[in-house]
């Protein structure tokens, strides 16, 4: 009896090992096949901008200059949108919309992505041009909006990784905002506090798992790479213009690793992933950190005692 | 003095709410706009052929994607078949150990492996995959999309488990059944249905992935069912058209889209309504 049990828990305890195995055997593959690239270059791989396999140059900083300033646009722009959504669905809207809602911000988290660079290539391409076509000219001075107006670019990028990521954010910061306690939101009523009062006072306790939640939707454009790579215009360089055509590194693998002839190629596109990886893991791990500890403060707040349960 | 500061906090209260409703607006407009599109373009390039003929030459109208449409699930298959037992079991293993070191340890590394991006995925899987066969296979592909997958299923499953009453388990337990009786015979049927929906929903995600196929399972322009070779699949040959010169091709790839976001819509309308049954159901009893 005694033996079986424990054969129960090996068994199934053996390929929650794997689990574990797999993240461990990614970093360390990704580490032994970028060897090569990393031992040649060192440090001066991130630093340089020359990206010239045909010479055998690698330089790797537009790669990763392309995917923090995309990635960090497209918060700027989904971060409001988001957890307006999140206050809305949670706290504003009838109860009969609710789930409607929810359904629908879920689907647009549930098209691939391949189908976003679709439309991204022949509508949202073409409608950024005539955008920046008409923008004036007295803008057009700045460094932001510099270079010719083609459409593909950083400002296209921005615009459909921050459609793609606003479904991540929003759920999130809703389960954040649904385990803020009730009494903190009657307790700013009875105190003759706005809606919007009540709702901020309730974002600001939840302002840990807040950040946790946007943080997340960092981690998820940092390494979106279909949709970018269609839409971004794949030249690496490193430009604060929103017009300029620039890449990423998820970009960068999407459209080169297949054509990467001699080994030192492929390992320089590999440390570029293994370095993707690295960062999503961080700021992935960051964020459910912050997650787990609003949680665990919300639920310090005293509440009817229940009976402990052995939990093994 | 005092009804004009009541009146701007009532004022701002309400561009507050107004803001919000407006966020939703802003977020539904892509949706809508892509759906538009998809449906719009992809109806006109949608018809038999699609789904039974091969792809034509360049230049050559007409044809379809019979191959990629074979190919994808071949591919999305194999996946599931490595990936659902992992998944399914090591959820197993978290909902019944759950507080133990271990079993948060794999569930740290399963919230891990879900956010590692598809693209690095495809790197690893290229690694250990294709590297050492020096060939691009439809194997190659599922082991990537496996890999995906496992976290999905093993959160989905460890959930559903959780969710099921602890009385039942105890009972089960009281009547001399092993833990592995338990959980086989009681606990995990009561789950199943709602195991199986997130499954569907797994492989519909999975099934619109691009980036980890690139460089493993790669493009085929022939019919194969060789799982040692490359593979064609509805996601890479929508890129190869959509970034393609030709209007034909452009219109295959939206025709290819539309088929991909009808698999999503139908697979999640079926799941909302299996766990809706299942909500009323656990209301009931």
């Amino acid at each position: 009896m005694r033996r079986k049990e424990l054969g129960f828990q090996m068994g199934t305890g053996v390929l929650g090992l794997v689990l574990v195995a797999i993240v461990f055997a990614i970093g360390a593959v990704l580490a032994k096949q970028s060897m090569l690239s990393i031992e040649k270059f060192g440090l001066s791989f991130w630093r340089t901008e020359v990206w010239d396999p045909v010479s055998g140059e690698f330089g790797a900083l537009p790669f990763i200059w392309g995917t923090l300033y995309s990635s960090i646009l497209a918060l700027l722009i989904s971060t409001p949108i988001a957890l307006g959504i999140a206050v809305f669905i949670s706290e504003l809207c009838p109860a009969r919309l609710r789930q409607p809602l929810v359904f629908l911000t879920e689907l647009l988290a549930a098209i691939p992505s391949i189908v976003y660079g679709l439309w991204g290539i022949f509508v949202l391409v073409p409608a950024v041009r005539a955008l920046e076509i008409s923008l004036p000219d007295a803008l057009r001075q700045l460094p932001f909006f510099s270079g010719p107006p083609l459409g593909l670019g950083m400002l296209s990028a921005a615009l459909i990784l921050a459609i793609m990521v606003i479904p991540f954010s929003s759920s999130v910061a809703r389960e954040v905002l649904k385990s803020v306690p009730a009494a903190q939101r009657e307790a700013a009523y009875a105190l003759g506090a706005t809606r919007f009062e009540a709702i901020r006072a309730a974002l600001f306790f939840a302002r840990t798992g807040i950040i946790g939640a946007i943080m997340l939707g960092f981690g998820r454009a940092l390494g979106e790479t279909m949709a970018v790579t269609m839409v971004i215009g794949n030249n690496p360089r490193v430009s604060l213009s929103l017009f300029a055509p620039q890449y990423t590194m998820a970009a960068v693998l999407a459209n080169e690793f297949t054509e990467a002839a001699d080994d030192l190629y492929l390992a320089a596109l590999t440390e570029i992933g293994l370095v993707l990886f690295i960062i999503t893991l961080i700021v992935n791990s960051l964020s459910r950190l912050l997650i787990w500890s609003m949680s665990r403060t919300a639920t310090q707040v005293p509440e009817p005692v229940e009976p402990a349960v052995d939990a093994a | 003095m005092k009804s004009t500061t009541t009146l701007r906090r009532k004022l701002l209260s309400s561009a507050f709410v107004g803001f919000c409703g407006f966020a939703v607006l802003i977020a539904l407009i892509p949706l809508a706009f892509v759906l538009f599109f998809v449906i719009t373009q992809g109806i006109r390039a949608v018809n038999v052929d699609f789904f039974t003929h091969m792809p034509t030459p360049v230049g050559e109208p007409g044809g379809g994607m019979a191959n990629a449409i074979v190919g994808t699930l071949i591919v999305s298959g194999l996946a599931a078949l490595m990936a659902v037992p992992i998944g399914v079991i090591s959820g197993m293993y978290m909902s019944e150990y759950a507080g133990t070191r271990f079993a948060s340890l794999v569930r740290f590394a399963a919230d891990t492996l879900n956010g590692v991006p598809s693209i690095v995925i495809g790197v690893f899987a290229y690694a250990v995959a294709v590297l050492p066969f020096k060939q691009f296979s439809a194997l190659a592909g599922g082991f990537a999309l496996g890999v995906m997958m496992i976290p999905i299923i093993a959160r989905t499953t460890e959930e559903l488990l959780l969710l099921v009453p602890g009385s039942m388990r105890e009972g089960a337990l009281a009547l001399g059944a092993t833990r592995a009786r338990a959980v086989f015979g009681v606990v995990l049927p009561a789950a199943l249905p709602g195991i199986v929906t997130g499954i569907v929903l797994a492989l519909a995600r999975i099934a619109g992935e691009t980036a980890p196929l690139l460089f493993t399972s790669f493009n085929n322009r022939f019919f194969t069912t060789k799982l040692t070779q490359p593979i064609s699949t509805l996601t890479v040959q929508v890129f190869t058209y959509a970034t393609g010169p030709y209007d034909d091709w452009h219109r295959q790839a939206w025709a290819g889209a539309l088929v991909l976001v009808m698999i999503v819509l139908v697979c999640s309308l079926l799941a909302r309504l299996a766990t809706r049954r299942l909500e009323r159901m656990h209301a009931r009893g």
